[in-house]
């Protein structure tokens, strides 16, 4: 039985699920699940996951959340080359480090902006209160400081020489805002030199077909419009940021 | 070189490793801070760690943040009993899909019960609204369920029959909006057999004295001096009430 990935990639999780099994070929079935049409609350995918995000995986009977846990449990089963995850104690602290660090400030804070600015106003037909855009950015600005003065440092990679899981998972939440129109790279060279480097290790093509839907992120109103949007589900989405 | 930790036990993820730490006789030199006081801005622990949270580990030269990444590396480091992490491939993802669920389902909300009914009313002075209380509220429960009906379901433990370290990182976080008043145990039946079989399974000796200083908060909290924390008013009030 082949292995399934749930995954919607406006998703920044499940680009980095997406990136990781094409670049080390490992065959799996794409399922994808309409986050927009709110799939993720029908019967279907109820069956595979609860908790009603993405990404999910269907190995066998087996079926597991969380894109750090599917990372890591994908490394794992197919022997992927050691640098992802490295077996070298210090250096594994290090990735777990940044995985742990990042859901609750790179993570959290890009995801705001991107809704800020690329949600809610599709949803409500207003732009986001200035006050609360401005502390959504300047949070995510401290979380980028963060993340180049103790992540990244002067390394190429976050844990030395070579890429890891850390620099795919930093990668692909940094690309959510940048999605809106909030060029986080600019006016930072140090961290646009390290997203070059991360490009050209993920190979640009894969790279840019994980990013293509959210890069035509300005077509989402357009997408709410034409799929109706449950009102439950913007229901959500207004409370998620009050 | 002895192993340094850095903790105030007021914390839940450093409660989670000190337990971890002392369960598995890991030896190691108990740094004691206080986060009320403010320690974390200091000179000194900003050269340990730059990201200036806790627990930290100073391992020689090796420092180390985040619960998660310390108690990983622990485990490997000084070969823990295999339930706590184990080497299996589908109960490890089990264990890191609950470790990375939980930063922003039940720590996140659980952490705010604590600030909402007593640290910023009555260390910092200022009012919680009505409606952000009851959100905070309403989230955790939230929280607690999809943890009854997806991670534990019925079984002993997160994954199955014995303790983990899911298990662990899950009851100090829950201790912590207990610790403040809200009976999250109450009608819970399950949840609270499996409170106590972690108790039990960690040690009641221990488990009571990792949790000694938050279950007396609501008695000590009058006496926490305010200068501690004050500097840092707008900053948590941002945080939690924005």
């Amino acid at each position: 039985m082949p292995l399934e990935l749930y995954l919607d990639l406006h998703s920044q999780p499940c680009r980095s699920v997406f990136i990781f099994a094409k670049i080390n070929k490992i065959p799996f079935e794409y399922k994808a699940v309409d986050l927009s049409a709110g799939e993720q609350y029908g019967d279907e995918f109820g069956k595979v996951s609860i908790i009603r995000k993405v990404p999910a995986l269907k190995d066998g009977d087996f079926l597991l959340t969380e894109s750090i846990a599917i990372l890591l449990y994908l490394a794992g089963k197919h022997s992927t080359p050691d640098h992802w995850y490295p077996a070298d104690l210090q250096k594994r602290a290090q990735v777990d480090e940044f995985l742990s660090w990042q859901h609750t400030n790179i993570r959290s804070h890009g995801s705001k902006v991107f809704w800020f600015k690329g949600v809610l106003p599709a949803v409500t037909g207003a732009p986001v209160p200035k006050e609360k855009m401005d502390s959504a950015l300047e949070d995510l600005n401290m979380s980028l400081k963060i993340f180049e003065d103790k992540f990244l440092q002067s390394r190429p990679f976050i844990i030395g020489d070579k890429i890891s899981l850390a620099d795919i998972v930093a990668i692909v939440e940094m690309m959510q805002p940048v999605a809106t129109g909030v060029d986080v790279f600019e006016g930072r060279p140090a961290l646009s030199a390290w997203r070059d480097r991360v490009k050209k290790e993920v190979g640009v093509e894969l790279f840019d077909e994980a990013h293509k839907v959210i890069m035509n992120v300005e077509s989402l109103p357009q997408t709410f419009e034409n799929k109706g949007l449950p009102e439950f589900f913007k229901l959500k989405i207004q409370k998620m940021f009050n | 070189m002895t192993l340094e930790i850095y903790l105030d036990l007021f914390s839940q993820p450093c409660r989670s490793v000190y337990i971890f730490a002392k369960k598995n006789n890991i030896q190691f030199d108990y740094k004691k801070i206080s986060l009320f006081e403010g320690y974390q801005y200091g000179e000194e622990f900003g050269k340990i760690n730059p990201l200036r949270k806790f627990p930290t580990i100073k391992d020689g030269d090796f420092c180390l943040a985040e619960s998660v990444a310390i108690m990983i590396y622990l485990a490997d480091k000084f070969h823990t009993p295999d339930h706590w992490f184990p080497a299996d491939l589908q109960k490890r993802a089990r264990v890191n899909e609950y470790l990375s669920w939980q930063h922003t389902s039940i720590r996140m909300h659980g952490a705010k019960i604590i600030w909402f009914k007593i640290l910023i009313p009555e260390v910092l002075g200022a009012e919680v609204p009505k409606e952000k209380m009851e959100n905070a509220e309403e989230n955790l429960n939230v929280a607690l369920q999809l943890f009854q009906d997806k991670f534990l379901q019925d079984k002993p433990f997160i994954v199955g029959d014995q303790i983990s370290l899911a298990d662990l990182v899950a009851i100090v976080e829950i201790m912590q909006p207990f610790a403040a008043g809200m009976d999250v145990f109450e009608n819970r039946p399950k949840l609270k057999a499996w409170k106590d079989r972690v108790r039990v399974a960690i040690g009641a000796k221990l488990f009571d004295e990792a949790h000694q200083a938050t279950m007396s908060l609501r008695d000590n909290a009058k006496i926490i001096d305010p200068k501690g924390l004050s500097p840092l008013k707008d900053k948590i009030l941002k945080y939690f009430l924005s």
